[in-house]
């Protein structure tokens, strides 16, 4: 925004928001620091680049990966695990719940096959993650 | 009876099952898996959430994608599944196993236990109230709703924060089951902070720390449960509050899985079998690996400890010696788990440890020595060590502490 005012060293002023990063188990505690319109700035704690890409992401649309599970018909399992391929935005989670319940599936189902394509328009496949044989 | 012999055994079809085959296979020899599932992968199965494989696979799986692509890798082997041993015979080398076509009389060369670990019943607590339908320990809700397909009820309180009860607290939000609150007795969380965000801040769950569950009430359904905050080990007095809810999901805790060989095997007061960096037991011939051992926060260190643990067995059983311990593993201040207790200081080796309480900037401690520094320290996630002999002075007595030294 042009009406933000510089501190004594002619920068924005800027903050640090504290988070953990979610990417993997380890979970590295991030200082992010944005400035005062919450633009991302830099990022420390992270052990990875994934965590600077996660710590970029989270303050300016979190997403997230969607794990759950699709109904399957003839199936030696009556569900079939499936998450999405990429995290997906975080607000989208519910709406992507209502299609996920409305769905089913025939088996054989195979790991990794597409089970939605461009989920809600998000450009973002939800796959399954288990092989279900069909029932014989 | 049937008679079979195998060089290497391994118990137990999970992750460190799994790793234990690749690694007995690895040298060569005649190698048995015996499950008492119809299929590997264990816990695996039903933990359908993101957040296995970063390290072996180097990519954020699901835990049934993670068992799949693991088997994938490990190519054919002998099976024996819905298989149950009832008996270990360490003098003769022999296993008692019934299976459904029969008894079998199995004699190994070596032995790898890899059978995880079992829930904390929710008995186990001793509250009071009724026992009515709808009270569930966390893992077997997780087995109703992701394999078959059946949610335990509306409205759900979460008791222990543990990191099954966090996934089921986002698991029964997603298939629209209302999750009141997770009620955590000590003062800090119980499972890994990247749970705490995803599964309960995501969803506004709100986390209720030093509180418990104090009465349990209904007759034949769950009505609800009275809930007070604890100091000091006990409930304060006015605090308590009614909630209303019909399902009851207990995270109360894993124990290590060794009844079957808890008269032979050295086990440690958490339950957990005593190994050395070789993943061996007291037992020459027989090896231990995963939960059983140490209840582990991340899949891909059961894995390595598995090949460890079954290439070590496989070496055994053609007759080769392996070094003896040098050196006791003991845990000094602030530090509540250890994985490893026995070092032969013949090779560097990962050790994973838990502090006993929550910390800032903690430095680890090897009798005197400081080893490595960590930027936090929390009980629910565990520290990675490597120890190297070379390094480090390891005979007789080792001590590792922990020491906070900054907020
Ligand atoms: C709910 C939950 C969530 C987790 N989340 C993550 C995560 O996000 N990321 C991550 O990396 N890790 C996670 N973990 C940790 C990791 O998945 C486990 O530590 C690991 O899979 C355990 O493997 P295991 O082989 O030791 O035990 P298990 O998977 O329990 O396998 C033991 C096997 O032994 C068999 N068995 C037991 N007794 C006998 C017997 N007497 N005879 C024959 N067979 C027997 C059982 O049937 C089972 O198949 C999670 C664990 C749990 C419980
Ligand atoms: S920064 Fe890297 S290592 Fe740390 S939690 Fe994120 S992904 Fe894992």
């Amino acid at each position: 925004m042009s009406d933000s005012k510089l501190n004594e060293n002619g920068e924005k002023n800027s903050k640090i928001i504290e988070m953990t990063c979610i990417v993997c188990p380890i979970g590295c505690h991030l200082k992010v620091k944005v400035d005062e319109d919450g633009k991302f700035l830099s990022v420390t704690g992270n052990r990875c680049p994934r965590g600077a890409e996660y710590a970029k992401q989270e303050v300016t649309d979190p997403r997230r990966v969607l794990p759950t599970s699709v109904r399957v018909k003839n199936g030696e399992l009556p569900l079939v695990s499936v998450r999405t391929e990429s995290a997906i935005p975080k607000r989208l989670i519910f709406e992507a719940m209502k299609v996920v319940k409305s769905i089913e599936v025939e088996a054989p189902v195979k790991r990794g096959q597409v089970i939605v394509e461009n989920l809600l328009d998000t450009g973002v496949n939800l796959i399954a993650t288990r092989t279900v044989k069909k029932l014989t | 009876m049937k008679k079979v012999k195998y060089d290497v055994v391994v118990l137990g079809g999970g992750a460190a099952g799994m790793g234990a085959i690749k690694g007995a296979l690895s040298e060569n020899v005649k190698t048995l898996l015996i499950e008492r599932e119809a299929s590997t992968g264990g816990v695996l199965n039903q933990c359908i959430h993101n957040g296995f494989g970063i390290h072996v696979f180097n990519q954020e799986l699901s835990g049934p994608e993670y068992h799949e692509m693991y088997l994938e890798k490990l190519g054919t082997f002998d099976a024996m599944y819905e298989t149950t041993v009832l008996k270990v015979d360490e003098k003769h080398n022999l296993l008692h196993a019934i299976s459904k076509d029969g008894v079998y009389e199995i004699e190994y060369g070596a032995l790898v236990l890899a059978t995880g670990a079992r829930e904390r019943p929710f008995e186990a607590l001793r509250i009071s109230g009724t026992r009515p339908a709808g009270i569930f320990t966390a893992g077997l809700a997780q087995h109703f709703v992701n394999l078959e397909n059946k949610l335990p009820g509306h409205k759900a309180v979460i008791l222990g924060s543990g990191d099954i009860g966090l996934i089921m607290a986002r698991r029964l939000t997603l298939e629209g089951v209302k999750v009141e609150g997770v009620y955590e007795i000590m003062p800090y969380q119980g499972g890994l902070t990247r749970n705490i965000v995803q599964c309960l801040d995501d969803f506004n769950i709100p986390l209720h720390l030093s509180t418990s569950v104090i009465k349990v009430h209904g007759k034949e359904r769950l009505e609800g449960v009275t809930v007070a905050k604890f100091e000091n080990g006990r409930p304060v007095e006015g605090s308590e509050r009614f909630i209303e809810c019909d399902t009851l999901v207990a995270s109360v805790g894993l124990i290590p899985e060794n009844d079957l060989v808890k008269e032979i095997v050295e086990i440690d007061l958490s339950e957990g079998a005593v190994v050395d960096d070789l993943m061996r037991t007291n037992i020459p011939n027989i090896f231990a690996a995963g939960n059983n051992v140490c209840i582990h926060d991340l899949v891909d260190f059961v894995t390595m400890e598995g090949e460890m643990a079954g290439k070590n067995a496989a070496l055994v059983s053609k007759g080769e010696k392996l070094p003896e311990r040098k050196a006791i593993i003991k845990e000094g201040n602030n530090v509540r788990i250890l994985s490893t207790k026995y070092t032969t200081a013949s090779q560097a080796f990962k050790l994973y440890l838990r502090v006993s309480k929550p910390m800032g900037t903690t430095a680890l401690y090897l009798n005197d020595e400081r080893i490595k520094v960590v930027p936090v320290a929390k009980p629910s996630e565990m520290i990675e060590l490597t120890l190297d002999p070379s390094k480090y002075k390891m005979r007789g007595k080792v001590i590792l502490s922990a020491l906070e030294v900054g907020k």
